[in-house]
């Protein structure tokens, strides 16, 4: 494991997480520096969703530690603290269907009542335009947008409140190839004007190479391999190089 | 080593403990949600969204199975009472079983299908596309956010509603007494009205402010409970309104006995 763990805003130590008898996470070890982006590889249903989910404390893990900021995770405030400072854009984007596209954004604005709902109506709009959406979009429901716009919106509700961290579960998945790439472009621009940590799940190798300065990769509930995005073709992992060219022949069995 | 036979008292036990701790998951959830309902922050834009959603839409339901229940019930009596020569207490007996019995029981189980099924279908549906995560994610609880709103506006909204199907289920009697059994429809009322207490009608309030917060917290539980995707929130409605209607049952004979034993 070569990667460079100065300062880490985030790691997971010998995470171990089950479902009854299915050992999901079998001690996995995961650093993520400041200002770093990190992509999670790995097959469906390897935990790549149950890792982010345990560091969130939405998932409590069975055994291992994980440390926000240097900090333990440990009890309701620590875990409130990783919230607080980290956004999440969820695998189908997870949005209110009962709230209109500006109250989705600006959630956190109206929920702790600091603004009026007037001022949090305006920092909607003006994070919408980070992402790309008029102005036109505020007023309408979930429902009325297509997938790539509720992934941009989803997007903006995680960067409002200025997140020092930010996990994306798969936030290209569904979308065709020239919106994923559009999202893609997004997501590397505004990670970068926050100067944000990122931790980014994805199948798509486009996605990885774009997005991606360390790639890690999960495989039977522990990171196999761990390095920068360009070691990614001479590896020397058979596991690696099975998933990036998407061969069905080699040591990782085809989910089936 | 006898793991692979079948041991009974295994089975038993392995079903003992799962229904206990069920009911402790249950108790925990309905005492964090009921403290949520009672301490801020109260979402009050969310309690009156619900207030329309539970109660207002709520009325067509509501008043259609109280004009019935009163009626059949009018007749039942007139059936029954005639052979004692007792058909004219019609109207004082409807009134007293549609306020203290049958105007809050039919509608909390009218509602536990309607209003506890589209609750546990709702929160479901959020549960299964990560939207109560992404409410944790956003540092808001979904007890405050989304079960308390439902809780309070059931609770306050039920004895509304069970209120004017009282009216409705009298004005079913009065109308086949009137309609088919000859009674004076003048009598009728004045009769109804003279024979009627406080307590029979505020004893049905109760009971029906209780069940509505059973009908509100059984849809947040089973939908907050559903994994899966959609056949898991179909699961969830469906147990909703079955632990639903059952709790409600049971809660009305505690309470009845319990207004018995008070005398109200
Ligand atoms: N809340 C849960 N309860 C039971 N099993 C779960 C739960 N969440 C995830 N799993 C299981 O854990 C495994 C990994 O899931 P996930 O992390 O979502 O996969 P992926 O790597 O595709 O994101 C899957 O087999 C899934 O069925
Ligand atoms: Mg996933």
């Amino acid at each position: 494991m070569t990667q460079s763990a100065n300062n880490p805003i985030l790691e997971l130590r010998d995470v171990v997480k089950s479902f009854g008898s299915k050992h999901i996470l079998q001690g996995l070890n995961l650093s993520v520096s400041r200002g770093e982006s990190l992509v999670i590889i790995g097959g469906s249903g390897t935990g790549k969703s149950v890792s982010l989910k345990c560091a969130l404390g939405l998932l409590k893990h069975d055994a291992g530690e994980i440390v926000f900021d240097g900090k333990p995770v440990k009890d309701q405030k620590s875990v409130e603290d990783v919230r607080e400072r980290t956004g999440m854009l969820f695998q189908g984007g997870a949005l209110f269907d009962s709230l209109k596209i500006w109250e989705n954004v600006a959630f956190t604005k109206i929920n702790t009542g600091k603004v009026s709902r007037k001022i949090a109506k305006q920092e909607a709009i003006e994070t919408l335009a980070k992402v790309r959406l008029g102005a036109s979009v505020a007023d309408q429901y979930p429902s009325e947008l297509s997938g790539g716009m509720q992934k941009r919106v989803a997007l903006a509700r995680a960067i409002i409140d200025k997140p020092e961290m930010i996990f994306f579960d798969e936030p290209t998945t569904g979308l065709d190839p020239i919106t994923a790439d559009a999202v893609n472009d997004l997501i590397v621009e505004q990670v970068k004007a926050l100067g944000a940590a990122a931790v980014t799940i994805t199948h798509d190798m486009a996605s990885v190479r774009k997005i991606a300065d360390t790639v890690a990769m999960l495989y039977e509930g522990k990171i196999i391999w761990c390095g920068p995005v360009d070691r990614l073709d001479d590896s020397g992992n058979e596991y690696i190089d099975q998933f990036v060219h998407g061969r069905a022949q080699g040591p990782i069995q085809p989910a089936m | 080593m006898s793991s692979t036979v079948f041991n009974p008292f295994a089975a038993i036990g392995r079903a003992f403990l799962g229904a206990t701790s069920e009911i402790g998951r249950l108790a925990i959830f309905a005492g964090r949600t009921l403290w949520a309902c009672i301490t801020p922050t109260i979402y009050l834009r969310e309690v009156l969204r619900q207030c329309a959603q539970i109660g207002f839409y709520s009325l067509p339901v509501v008043g259609l199975t109280a004009v019935f229940i009163g009626a059949a019930l009018a007749l039942n009596i007139y059936t029954g009472g005639s052979r004692f020569n007792a058909e004219q207490f019609v109207p004082n007996i409807v009134v007293l079983g549609i306020t203290r019995e049958l105007g809050p029981a039919f509608a909390g189980l009218m509602l536990a299908g309607r209003v506890g099924a589209g609750i546990a279908a709702e929160i479901g549906a959020m549960r299964v596309t990560e939207q109560i995560d992404a409410l944790h994610t956003l540092s808001a609880k979904p007890e405050r956010f989304l079960f308390a709103p439902r809780v309070i506006a059931a609770t306050l909204t039920l004895p509304l509603l069970v209120l004017i199907a009282d009216i409705i289920g009298v004005m079913g009697g009065w109308l086949v007494s009137v309609g088919a059994l000859d009674f004076n429809g003048t009598i009728y009322l004045r009769n109804t009205m003279e024979f009627v207490t406080f307590n029979d009608v505020i004893t049905g309030l109760i009971k029906a402010a209780v069940f509505g917060a059973i009908i509100a917290i059984m849809g947040c539980y089973q939908g907050n409970n559903s994994k899966g995707g959609a056949g898991g929130v179909g699961r969830a409605a469906t147990l909703a309104v079955v632990s639903g209607a059952v709790l409600i049952l049971a809660s009305n004979y505690v309470l009845t006995s319990i207004f018995v034993q008070v005398g109200l």
